[in-house]
């Protein structure tokens, strides 16, 4: 098994390598050079050259790879594009605010999700599994700015609860945190539990198809119990990994709904710098997100080789 | 996604050949009413895409009505805004007509390129085995290790935004997901005895692929489809809905909706219409989905969720 699972990490950390080459080379290829770009059209031959050896951007695109991979690992992310801030202190403040709204989701969805999920697998075919799976079904099938603006349009404008737009203030209480916070955290909950739900409920209902389970029903024990006690624990592993890959999923849903809501979070900051081109800024941000998934897919792979005792203890 | 529990379907006349697990697949396709409610919307967009230029009243880009966030049913001097103005001051109506081709056209031919690779490296992975299934599966993982909008946004802020760019990038972010089924279904058949039987027959390689595999992988593929449809549909409406990704004045769903966002402020509904819109459409494709896979026994379904 620990072979297993140190397979898995190395071959994460293999993934992580090639990602950060795909980051790299992808926004490299791109028409015109960064040397003109930041100065301007009224740069002399000899201050291009001096801000490209400044830089390093006259060196092979190799050694490039290799100073920015050190400085990514070291925090010296370069300088952004536009107004020459250190992208490090760019980013400093909204990674903290994209990692503060993911937690609030993660703290409530995943419970949500299982014992919705649950509730699903507990009376198949009742009214309330069909709600759940057409309701489900549908979430998951329209964009996430669908489900956004028809919260704006419930919540902000026709019953004036809360306030469309998200601005977090340093001196809010609590509450106004919380208020201004609704918008985005209701969205992206809705987003991701409807994905976790089916899950569940999908994990469970496949563990009622083992035989364990037709003795138990043979048995007679009420269907209540036998997801419960059987069912439940023995779905625990897909389920983990459920969680851990639909928070994975949280780095694109933050990606659209930080924008339509002005949130000063990361992704915000990401969608801002590819409108201007400010490549450091995007590569920055994209290593950080890819970073983040990749961790999160590797996390749900070593919980479900960890739950599966056959995978645990190898004949 | 229904499971043997759950299906609730008539039952149907039974012959021997539904106890083989290789059975050929049935004729028939009876589909709920749900399912036929999902026919009927997206037979009408595909219509709308096809005539609906010729049938709008406006033209996408016409700048006509008084007044901008005009609500529904609108009469000035240049007829009536059944469903109201954007904030242009253009017809909304004839705009989600016109958006329906650019919307649905691109997605599908993004999702047709994307079966194309997909499908051809797939199974060409599945028969070759050996080296080149490794490479290509390698590579694979590498793709889709990557969550899709954010490969979108570096392929967008690398080459910049154009309609065949757009189409390529979302070609080949979905054809990842594509080659990991035709290669996992391609698998599969190569197992089965009838391949083996033609192998021993000594058909070739392509007679296998094209007269055994392919059509045995065909109605799976073709549920996948719809599915994947779906994603690139969200895919295209996302990236424009960010500004990234089909550029005005053509009419875009998603970015119908960005634009008109502000209205809301206003009480003005011209960015819920196109949201509908791109909502009818995905909804009624997975319930189409949904429904011809609870009918193939569900086994499709779990794949998928």
């Amino acid at each position: 098994m620990q072979r297993m699972v140190i397979n898995r990490i190395l071959i994460g950390i293999v993934t992580l390598f090639v990602v950060s080459i795909l980051v790299f080379v992808g926004t490299s290829i791109l028409p015109g050079d960064v040397a003109e770009i930041v100065l301007g059209q009224a740069a002399t031959p000899e201050s291009l050259a001096a801000y490209r050896a400044e830089r390093g951007l006259d060196q092979p695109l190799y050694i490039q790879f290799i100073s920015w991979l050190q400085g990514m690992a070291t925090g010296d992310l370069g300088i952004s594009k536009a107004g020459g801030a250190t992208i490090s202190s760019l980013i400093d403040g909204r990674l903290g605010n994209t990692m503060y709204l993911a937690a609030i989701v993660a703290v409530i969805s995943v419970p949500l999700s299982i014992a919705l999920g649950l509730l699903a697998a507990m009376y198949p075919g009742t009214w309330i599994d069909r709600v759940l799976t057409f309701g489900t079904l549908s979430l998951i099938s329209v964009p996430e700015f669908f489900i956004a603006t028809f919260m704006v349009l419930i919540l902000a404008v026709n019953l004036h609860w809360l306030p469309a737009i998200s601005r977090i203030s340093p001196d809010a209480t609590f509450l106004e945190e919380m208020r201004g916070l609704a918008m985005p955290l209701i969205t992206l909950i809705i987003v991701v539990s409807a994905q976790m739900i089916r899950m569940t409920r999908a994990g469970i209902l496949n563990v009622m198809n083992s035989p364990y389970i037709e003795m138990a029903i043979l048995k007679g024990v009420p269907r209540k119990r036998i997801i419960l006690r059987h069912a439940f624990f023995n779905a625990i592993g897909p389920i983990v990994n459920v969680v851990a890959l639909n928070l994975a999923y949280l780095v694109s849903g933050v990606v659209v709904v930080e924008t339509i809501f002005a949130y000063p979070g990361l992704a915000k900051l990401m969608i801002d710098g590819v409108q201007t081109r400010d490549l450091p800024l995007v590569q920055a941000c994209a290593m950080i997100f890819c970073g983040t998934y990749v961790v999160l897919i590797i996390l749900a792979d070593v919980a479900a080789i960890l739950s599966n005792p056959r995978l645990r203890n190898p004949k | 996604m229904t499971d043997n529990i759950t299906s609730t379907g008539e039952e149907e006349e039974k012959t021997i050949y539904d106890e083989l697990h290789d059975a050929p697949p049935k004729k028939k396709l009876k589909l709920t009413w749900v399912g036929k409610l999902g026919v009927t919307v997206v037979a009408f967009w595909v219509v709308m895409a096809l005539i609906g230029p010729y049938i709008a009243p406006f033209h996408e880009a016409d700048i006509i009505a008084d007044d901008s966030y005009l609500p529904a049913f609108s009469t000035d001097s240049e007829g009536t805004y059944i469903l109201g103005t954007d904030y242009l001051e253009r017809d909304i109506l004839s705009r989600i007509i016109w958006g329906a081709r650019t919307t649905i056209g691109i997605s599908f031919v993004a999702t047709l390129l994307a079966y194309m690779m997909g499908v051809t490296l797939g199974i060409g992975a599945a028969v070759a085995g050996g080296w080149t299934d490794m490479i290509l599966s390698r590579a694979n993982d590498a793709i889709l290790s990557l969550p899709s909008i954010m490969l979108g946004l570096l392929i967008v802020v690398a080459l910049g935004t154009s309609i065949p760019i757009l189409i390529l990038t979302a070609s080949l972010i979905y054809a990842a997901s594509v080659f990991r089924i035709a290669r996992a279904l391609g698998q599969d058949i190569m197992v089965i005895d009838f391949v083996e039987a033609a192998r021993v027959r000594g058909e070739g390689l392509w007679w296998v692929i094209s007269r055994e595999v392919l059509p045995n992988a065909a109605m799976p593929l073709a549920t996948d489809f719809g599915l994947r449809l779906v994603f690139v549909v969200l895919f295209i409406s996302s990236l424009s809905f960010l500004g990234l990704g089909i550029q005005p004045p053509a009419a875009d769903w998603g970015s119908m909706v960005r634009q008109n966002l502000s209205g809301l402020g206003y009480g003005s509904y011209a960015s819920v219409w196109p949201a509908l819109a791109i909502a009818s459409f995905t909804i009624s494709i997975n319930l189409i989905v949904d429904d011809i896979s609870a009918k193939s026994g569900g086994s499709l379904a779990k794949k998928m969720i």
